[in-house]
């Protein structure tokens, strides 16, 4: 209940300060180790939502050292567009104050809570001031501040203010002291930098952790990506309370105004519907509204016909983006296998309008004995906590992964397998568990998305994992005709003392195909590899062959031969390299210029299908001759 | 089978081969299927004998081309040791076939199998591939004089009773007329046993002349050897063959694979199934009327019992009774329980008693 006595932002000044003091748990300052964690990921999607806000190609800057036993400084830089100088107090200072609360919009930091709650806590734990620099494009200096937080009164307690020299053309610097705990693995700042790369594939990150060790990830796409849209708040996505300070803040003078001007989709005629429907007056100030009025027009917003919110407010990564991305931090592992990327259209719940994006590596060096990898984002940013009370790993848990060749006891659980599944859920308004954001909670709408989209990504691993089988069968009858007949021939010869036999007449009547086939040598760490195109056909063949090493490139030149007028029973090689992987799954191969079905161990060049440049041939399949 | 003869079948195996191949035709190897499902009881012998199921093992799979090179390394095998005048044990083979390449078997089981599958298909014995199992052969004790070929390729005589120690005379891997003749014997039956410790008991006892038996230590589930003798001994010398084993389903089974012949070597029960061996004991009546010592069936034990129940081997009301009767009382005993009356009580009591009943039946 908000107290009827003073306004809203009174009574948000006098006490959130400390109430977030009190409770910091809530924002996920709950231990020494999730707190520095906590520090570099405010102070990073700020950095990457101004960016990204700004078309700028990041570039960010991380650095943690230790200060003390367990105090540390955090430091992180980036290339965005800077701060005005006389919003630093504001932005930083304030709890609450922020561009965004009063609009919608999707974005990776929170509403002007965040990055003033990890100064707040660096305070708190050092009674350290934090350190920031910032320059804009138009501004000839850069200006550095000092300053911590006066909790009573929610302002910045400014240390002092200054211009500096700083050599570059716009950015922020922010340092903070905190205590802390450095550790690393799964859930630490450098996994949190790796995964923040494969969503912003055209950022660049740079790592220094305590020990003065540097790691860089360079940008591997030179596309900004795109801003989302701001929007009005759909009726239908919103709360009592919500309403309530939607109103309280409006500058409509009547309610017909406050209907139109503060909501996405009424219409003229769409507000005279609710007012009538709530029986409330037009001409009523929006401000007076008592909490039975507003829950008589939360009411009404249910009885009229509402059109759904727009979608082009949202901004996904787009396939592009995550390919590369999954690709540039994960390539490591050499996958055998990148799927396609999933993008889900815009659905909504709640009137709020979200969306899925999901996109899977299998195979390479991935452990396929341990459970798949889970790699879950909400709003482009990584989500590295709490991973059992989100919605994506429960969506993942509840699907039944077996029938994808996937291991998993009872069609439950989190499956076992060589892969590494990327979920990203955008939205505005995203149903989070708690005030930290770190798992979305489980709503039916969200989790039938993500759902859908693991369906999709599961098929495209049955699909790889089927090719690999009819690979296998075709190296099967490969050594058949090439190593099994002619033995034996030459054995059963031998015994009886007789010439071997001429065995070609057979292995047409068995094979009758073009038989592509390849033979890898390890040397060291790289493959050399072999690939033999034999004709086991009566007829002369001319083709070309491709060799895809499945890195999700193009096919390069020097992986391309022109094959022409093979003689029957003659092999044409070719040979090439690349560096050696574990649980090498084979190349795929392609080919032009040749019917499909007198070609094994490779497929038509997909682009290919179609173009009617194939070459029949007359020969009777006997194949199918049984005695 | 001479050895010039065993030679010829394998090379017209190895010929259909090559011709098939030089006519530009796939080759394949015909032969019985080798399932339970292809078993039948034979009637008119009363022995177990493959069905007329045949499978054929084509060159055109790479399961049958790798199965075809690996036989034809087996012939090689064999066809060599015959010029050699050696002979090999299958583990021998197994580990020779690691110098075969493509023929290279990956578990003795499949050299194993092989060796039977090449048996079933040129119709000749192992004995003629001069492939010998693992196992030694049992042992003999009682008034029977043979021959046996030495490695110097004389026959030496032996009589089972004064030419040999309490171990008794050892049975060779192969016991087939040119390695083994009867000279002759002064025997009423020969009694088969499971155990070491009743063999010994029963010569400790001299329960051989006592009772003008001949005493056969089967050790266990006995090697074709074993029960090529006990044929030979039924055919050739007339002695009816009676089995003494503990009181339990593995020991039926004993019984069952020398009366009628086992699934593995179905293609020469002629050669080796005795339809007429008795049964002594130990049976389940047995543990009864003798009020013998006993374990309780364990879950396995009642699992081949109700087997036993739907085993053609088994239908008869003899083994119907006892095999339900076993179940019914839930145990099982060995046959030295009979020992709780005293250590002459199986030679004096317990085995003349059981010989009357089954000559008066």
């Amino acid at each position: 209940m908000v107290s009827r006595k003073g306004t809203i932002s009174e009574f948000r000044e006098a006490s959130i300060s400390e109430f977030f003091e009190k409770n910091r748990h809530i924002l996920g300052f709950d231990s020494p180790q999730k707190s520095l964690f906590m520090i570099v990921k405010e102070a990073m999607d700020n950095s990457l939502d101004a960016c990204e806000e700004y078309q700028i190609l990041p570039e960010i800057t991380v650095s943690i050292s230790k200060i003390g036993d367990d105090e540390y400084s955090i430091m992180v830089e980036d290339n965005g567009p800077g701060i005005e100088r006389k919003h630093v107090p504001d932005v930083f200072g304030r709890l609450l104050y922020g561009s965004r609360f009063h609009s919608l919009k999707q974005s990776r930091g929170q509403q002007g809570i965040g990055i003033t709650a990890a100064i707040l806590y660096g305070q708190i734990t050092t009674a350290a001031p934090t350190y920031i620099k910032t320059k804009r494009e138009s501004d000839d200096v850069a200006y550095e501040f000092e300053l911590g937080l006066d909790v009573k009164h929610n302002v910045a307690d400014l240390h002092y203010e200054r211009p500096v020299i700083w050599n570059v053309p716009h950015g922020t610097h922010i340092a903070i002291k905190a205590k802390g705990k450095y550790q690393t693995g799964k859930q630490s700042i450098f996994e949190y930098i790796k995964e923040c790369a494969v969503a912003n594939p055209n950022a660049t990150f740079h790592f220094i952790d305590p020990d003065g060790k540097r790691y860089d990830i360079l940008r591997v796409v030179e596309t900004p990506s795109l801003p989302a849209i701001p929007v009005k708040p759909h009726p239908l996505g919103l709360e009592v309370g919500e309403i309530m300070i939607m109103a309280k803040s409006s500058e409509a003078p009547n309610m017909k105004s406050f209907l139109k001007m503060e909501f996405n989709r009424i219409s003229d005629n769409v507000a005279d519907e609710i007012l009538e429907k709530s029986s409330l007056d037009k001409s009523k100030d929006p401000k007076q509204l008592s909490l039975p009025e507003i829950k008589l027009l939360k009411e009404a917003f249910t009885k009229v016909k509402l059109m759904p919110p727009p979608t082009d407010c949202l901004s996904g990564l787009g396939p592009e983006f995550i390919r590369k991305g999954l690709k540039s931090v994960y390539g490591e592992n050499k996958p055998s296998h990148y799927s396609k990327p999933i993008s889900r259209p815009v659905s909504i719940y709640n009137g709020n309008p979200f969306s899925v994006e999901a996109g899977l590596v299998f195979g390479g060096n991935l452990r396929a004995d341990e459970p798949i990898r889970i790699v879950r984002f909400a709003n482009k940013v990584p989500l590295l906590y709490q991973p059992g009370a989100c919605v994506i790993t429960k969506s993942i848990s509840e699907m039944d992964w077996r029938p994808y060749g996937f291991d998993q006891k009872g069609g439950t659980g989190i499956p076992f397998g060589p892969a590494i599944v990327f979920v990203h859920v955008y939205g505005i308004r995203m149903p989070f568990t708690s005030e930290s954001k770190e798992a979305i909670a489980s709503v039916p709408e969200i989790s039938s998305e993500i759902s859908t989209a693991l369906k999709m990504l599961g098929r495209g691993v049955k699909l790889f994992l089927g090719k690999k089988d009819r690979r296998q069968k075709v190296y099967e009858k490969f050594r058949l005709v090439s190593a099994l007949l002619p033995e034996i021939g030459r054995k059963s010869a031998a015994i009886l003392g007789k010439p071997s036999p001429e065995l070609d007449p057979v292995i047409s009547k068995i094979a009758n195909v073009v038989f592509v086939t390849e033979e890898i040598n390890k040397q060291d760490d790289v493959f050399n590899i072999t690939v033999r195109t034999i004709n086991y056909t009566k007829n002369k063949v001319s083709m070309k062959l491709f060799a895809d090493p499945a890195t999700g490139d193009d096919i390069p030149q020097n992986l391309q031969w022109e094959i022409d007028s093979l003689e029957p029973s003659k092999e044409f090689s070719a040979q090439f390299s690349m560096p050696a992987i574990q649980d090498y799954q084979g190349t795929n191969y392609y080919f032009t210029g040749i019917d499909p079905v007198r070609v094994q161990g490779a497929e038509p060049l997909p682009a290919d299908f179609g173009t009617g440049s194939v070459e029949v041939m007359e020969t009777e399949d006997e194949e199918n001759v049984t005695k | 089978m001479s050895q010039n003869e065993t030679s010829v079948k394998l090379s017209s195996i190895v010929e259909r081969v090559y011709n098939t191949l030089t006519t530009g035709e796939i080759p394949e190897i015909l032969m019985p299927s080798r399932n339970k499902d292809n078993i039948v009881l034979d009637p008119k012998y009363s022995v177990w004998k493959y069905g007329s199921t045949t499978v054929a093992r084509s060159a055109k799979t790479v399961d049958g081309a790798e199965y075809m090179v690996k036989l034809l390394y087996v012939i090689d095998f064999i066809n060599e040791m015959i010029r050699e005048g050696k002979s090999s044990t299958l583990r021998e083979m197994y580990y020779i076939s690691e110098g075969w390449n493509l023929g290279k078997f990956h578990t003795q089981d499949e050299s194993n199998m092989l060796a039977e599958d090449l048996e079933v298909i040129s119709s000749m014995m192992r004995e003629d591939f001069k492939l010998r199992p693992e196992e030694n052969g049992a042992s003999v004790i009682g008034n029977i004089t043979l021959e046996e070929k030495t490695r110097k390729g004389e026959f030496k005589r032996i009589n089972c009773k004064d030419d040999v120690g309490d171990g008794g005379y050892p049975i060779p891997y192969s016991v087939e007329s040119d390695k083994l003749r009867f000279v002759g014997a002064d025997a009423e039956y020969v009694l088969a046993l499971e155990t070491g410790g009743m063999f010994d008991r029963l010569v400790e006892n001299g329960f051989d002349e006592d009772s003008r038996c001949i005493l056969v230590h089967l050790k266990g589930q006995p090697a074709r050897s074993t029960r090529r003798l006990l044929k030979r001994m039924n055919t050739e010398l007339n002695l009816p063959i009676y089995v003494f084993t503990d009181g339990d389903p593995w020991s039926f089974r004993i019984y069952g694979s020398i009366a009628y012949g086992a699934i593995k070597t179905a293609h020469i029960s002629d050669y080796l199934a005795v339809p007429t061996a008795e049964f002594i004991g130990v049976t389940a009546s047995d543990i009864l009327n003798y009020d013998l010592p006993t374990d309780k069936l364990n879950d396995k034990d009642i699992a081949a019992l109700n087997a036993e129940l739907k085993d053609p081997r088994f239908t008869s009301e003899f083994w119907k009774s006892e095999i339900e009767t076993m179940l019914q009382i839930g145990k099982k005993a060995e046959q030295q329980a009979l020992a709780k009356y005293g250590l002459d009580y199986v030679t004096r009591t317990y085995l003349p008693e059981k010989i009357s009943q089954l000559a008066g039946r």
